[in-house]
């Protein structure tokens, strides 16, 4: 098995507890990956201008590096990476006349024609790991543990990278179930965190956050799960300014998917690096008798 | 630069290498074949005052951008270290502006997040590595800058080790980035708070200041200047060939 692990800045950095815990579960899993030697920023936010081509060759040359690696599959944990990933790919698997004007300005590197496949774990172990091989993985079922499966927007949105059905999407819930968590649906949970809006009106991300978080409560959700650094900024660490700015406010810890696997898994609470989390992350698991191990 | 005719007659005389047509800053002059660009252009009559350094293909003056006919790629090199080439078109580029920021040394802390704040711009790179392709010391720039975006300084300060400063990276970038000042805080940043402390350093500092050498450096002050010549010139070597067990007859500051 040959897939190349492309990790994205973020989890270089503020979101090392994604990386830490998904490199240590799909060690346990058996799913061998190996990070890319050589790679960059894939830009974070795919460009919507259609003829803004520039944009599209940082996430085209990561792509490129997996081929000249001979690996068919990179693998990605950051939903903006995995968006901006995939969406670069199916423009050079599909538009021909951009994918020329892209591999003639990349003149120094070999042609791409989007021969590599670009997953997300979360796909990856529906589609190739299997929900019941995983199963059989689990270790310490987050039994009595009620999660809310927070998608945000790119995963699945738009239609072409979708990894399930935008509009009822069941992967995430799949995939907390087969950890052995309630899974309770909330209807904010496909809608966007306020994103990027968070740098040019904070406070209207603010609001979206809130009625996310708001939503969650009202469904009776002890905990989020989620897939991306952005949202996990917004939904988990302004939980205080909200606090600020609106009454009622739910204390709901937020977790990376790949943290409750590790946890499931029966792993160190070590490789989650829960001190980047809310405080009341790692609390909530020491309560329900998940950790194999608390940390000093 | 400027144009002088001085000696030009004098050295084309000795050389009796085939001559090849080259253009500097769009004018044509004929050079013999086997000389650097900067032996050629002074060949052709111009006399350095700037954009010429170590003339050993390290000091990072002498970058020089060219093209060649029919080709549409931009070609760089130092000019003391690239051979000429018939029908090239070529201008250096001793400095490019680029911004440096300023920053009391001793105040940072050595974290990504101190880089970010004084070269923001870092941010704004597409990848389109541009300043790889332009780089006369062949150094992997966009790789150095990606890595610093993920906030490794120690990558980025290794893989940016061979930079000369030159500019060139600079010249071409789309993010309108300074990269060679970027990488060189990396360096800094690496060489002062990431990489391990050596031990006997510390050591030796302490036997200085405990006056361990005191005795032979006063020694060496109260010398006239031709017992120091002679002191030195009589010094004794380590052979070239020594083991590591090879100790000098002199041992008293070991």
């Amino acid at each position: 098995m040959s897939i190349s692990y492309y990790p994205g800045c973020t989890l270089k950095t503020k979101a090392k507890n994604l990386e830490t815990s998904a490199l240590a579960a799909m060690a346990e899993l058996g799913i061998e990956v190996e990070e890319l030697p050589r790679w960059n920023c894939c830009g974070a936010v795919y460009s919507l201008a259609d003829d803004d081509l520039i944009h599209i060759i940082a996430p085209v040359r990561d792509l490129i590096r997996v081929k000249e690696r001979g690996h068919d599959t990179v693998i990605t944990l950051c939903s903006m990476c995995y968006n901006t990933l995939a969406r670069a790919n199916d423009l050079m698997k599909h538009d021909e006349e951009k994918r020329k004007t892209i591999n003639m300005f990349m003149d120094e590197e070999p042609d791409y024609a989007g021969e590599v496949r670009v997953v997300h774990l979360l796909d990856y172990l529906r589609d190739d790991y299997g929900w019941d091989k995983l199963k059989e993985k689990v270790k310490v079922p987050l039994a009595g543990l009620t999660v809310g499966p927070y998608y945000g927007c790119t995963l699945l949105r738009p239609r072409e990278v979708a990894l399930d059905r935008p509009d009822k999407p069941t992967l995430f819930n799949e995939f907390m179930a087969a950890l052995g968590a309630t899974v309770v649906d909330f209807p904010m949970g496909t809608e966007c965190c306020g994103s990027y809006q968070v740098l040019g009106n904070p406070d209207a991300a603010l609001k979206v956050s809130y009625d996310i978080l708001n939503d969650a409560n009202q469904h009776n959700i002890e905990a989020l799960a989620l897939t991306c650094p952005l949202c996990d900024y917004n939904l988990g660490r302004r939980q205080n300014l909200m606090r600020d700015k609106f009454e009622g406010v739910p204390e709901i810890p937020v977790y990376y998917f790949t943290q409750l696997l590790a946890v499931a898994l029966g792993l160190s609470p070590e490789v989650c690096h829960f001190e980047l989390n809310r405080e009341s992350a790692i609390g909530l698991l020491k309560d329900k008798n998940f950790l194999k191990e608390v940390p000093a | 630069m400027s144009t002088t005719n001085e000696g030009s007659g004098a050295v084309a005389a000795k050389v009796e290498a085939k001559l090849i047509p080259i253009h500097v800053m769009g004018k044509r002059y004929e050079v013999p074949e086997s000389l650097t660009i900067m032996k050629a252009i002074e060949y052709a009559g111009y006399k350095y005052i700037r954009g010429c350094g170590c003339r050993g293909g390290v000091c990072g003056a002498c970058s020089t951008v060219y093209r060649k006919p029919g080709d549409y790629k931009i070609y760089t090199g130092l000019a003391c270290q690239t051979v000429v080439e018939p029908e090239m078109y070529l201008t250096q580029l001793p400095f490019y502006p680029a911004l440096r920021t300023t920053y009391e040394f001793s105040e940072l802390e050595g974290k990504p997040e101190e880089i970010f704040e004084l070269y923001p711009e870092l941010f704004r790179c597409v990848a389109c590595n541009a300043c790889t392709k332009v780089c006369p010391m062949d150094v992997e720039v966009l790789d150095y800058i990606s890595a610093l975006k993920r906030g490794d300084i120690k990558a980025a300060a290794e893989i940016s080790f061979d930079c000369i400063q030159c500019g060139l990276c600079a010249s071409r970038c789309f993010a309108e980035m300074p990269q060679y000042h970027i990488a060189q805080l990396a360096r800094r940043i690496n060489g002062a708070y990431l990489t391990p402390r050596a031990e006997h350093l510390k050591t030796m500092v302490a036997n200085i200041e405990a006056g361990r050498f005191a005795e032979g450096l006063n020694e060496l002050k109260a010398m006239d200047t031709d017992t120091l010549k002679k002191t030195y010139q009589e010094r004794e070597l380590e052979p070239a060939t020594a083991g590591d067990d090879w100790t000098p007859k002199d041992t008293r500051y070991l």
